[in-house]
């Protein structure tokens, strides 16, 4: 590492490539590349692309932190690339496509799993088609929107995925973001769409295959608290089991 | 343009065996895993103590001989360690199966940790008394 004045600083990059159509297997590259240390690992690999191997893949738009898209590991922890900033590796940088998933090409990963996923939990309000259009908007009160507020956080940016242990294993796994989003519909009080959801989640590919490691909470960078959603997910199966099988008097 | 490309993802496996080496939270994931071995442990030997009550106080006498033997006071000294850092590692994390919300707020975590070190205070204290300890 060099570093002079105005932050200015040559940053050594090893880069995980793969190109399907030439190579069999993904090999390290290394670059050396003229960074300012304010940069984040993003501006380093945009750098890089601009100027010195146009031919590298890897995914990116919002640059701010919102469309999830450039999900990557830095030095084997899942970052997002926008948020890792360069003056907090002060050595070589080692980054590769997000774990768990197969690489497309160099940076980029096959996402169909998870987008196949997200699809099989309803993430959207399933209502009971009582309340028309001409009754205005649903109201919702500071404390009902509370409850699911930090699970809607989620920018589908993976990273959970990658951090899961659970899921690099079982692949079928429908994972921490799915299950928080599923978790996030039914604490809405917009919502009926429960009973649907669980079919899915109450399931042994769904919560039951967790086994709450904690690393999804761990590496999320919108403190959604993927583990938390899960438990709590695990908390309410168990009282609808016990509520079906022991106190089916019970009206839930 | 209309020149295919060939998709052929490259997958790399998990290591089944050895994949909690990888980073230090899976270390600690395991650590409070196997640590829950000493309680299974601890859990069995209780229940070889009720077999040996129920088999007459000679056998009992012996049960009880045989628990002060150096290697039974070691393991009674690792396990109790093991029990407790189990029980903590779980006693953090229980806010997150529990979340508590008073209207608009979601009450601290120190909160329903802090309730679940309490009720694991006052239940000991309760049962080392009724043992008759105190
Ligand atoms: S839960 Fe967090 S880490 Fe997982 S996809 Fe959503 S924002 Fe990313
Ligand atoms: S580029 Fe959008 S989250 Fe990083």
């Amino acid at each position: 590492m060099t570093e002079n004045r105005m932050g200015a600083r040559q940053v050594e990059l090893e880069v995980l490539r793969y190109n399907p159509e030439t190579d069999q297997e993904p090999k390290f590259q290394r670059y050396s590349v003229p960074c300012i240390n304010e940069w984040c690992v993003l501006d380093a690999l945009n750098y890089l692309k601009d100027n010195l191997d146009p031919t590298l893949a890897y995914r990116w738009s919002c640059h701010m932190q919102v469309c999830g898209s450039c999900g990557m590991m830095i030095n084997g922890e899942p970052k997002l690339a926008c948020k890792a900033m360069l003056r907090d590796y002060p050595g070589t940088i080692r980054i590769e496509p997000l774990a768990h998933f197969p690489i497309e090409r160099d940076l980029v990963s096959v996402a169909d799993d998870f987008i196949a996923k997200l699809k099989r939990v309803k993430p959207y309000i399933i209502s009971d088609g009582k309340h028309t259009i001409e009754q205005g908007e649903y109201k919702q009160t500071p404390a009902q929107l509370k409850r699911y507020r930090q699970f809607a956080m989620c920018i589908n940016c993976m990273l959970c995925y990658a951090a899961c242990p659970e899921y690099g294993l079982q692949p079928k796994f429908i994972g921490p973001a799915a299950i928080s989003l599923a978790h996030r519909y039914n604490l809405d009080s917009r919502d009926v769409g429960r009973d649907e959801r669980q079919e899915e989640i109450a399931t042994n590919e769904g919560v039951w295959e967790c086994t709450f490691v904690g690393a999804c909470s761990d590496v999320c960078p919108k403190h959604v608290d993927p583990a938390a959603a899960l438990q709590q997910v695990k908390v309410a199966s168990t009282v609808d089991w016990y509520l079906e099988h022991f106190m089916s008097w019970v009206k839930k | 343009m209309g020149e295919k490309m060939s998709r052929r993802p490259y997958v790399r496996e998990v290591p089944p065996t050895s994949w909690y080496f990888r980073m230090p939270r899976y270390m600690r994931y395991m650590a409070r895993e196997v640590t829950s071995i000493f309680i299974g442990i601890y859990t069995a030997l209780l229940l070889c103590g009720l077999a040996n009550l129920s088999a007459g106080p000679e056998k009992w006498d012996s049960f009880i001989k045989s628990l002060q033997a150096p290697s039974s006071v070691i393991f009674h000294w690792l396990a109790l360690a093991f029990a407790l850092y189990n029980s903590f590692t779980w006693f953090n994390v229980a806010p997150k199966a529990l979340p508590l919300q008073f209207g608009e707020e979601l009450a601290p975590d120190s909160v329903v940790a802090g309730g679940h070190y309490v009720i694991w205070v006052l239940l000991s204290i309760f049962i080392l008394f009724w043992a008759g300890v105190f």
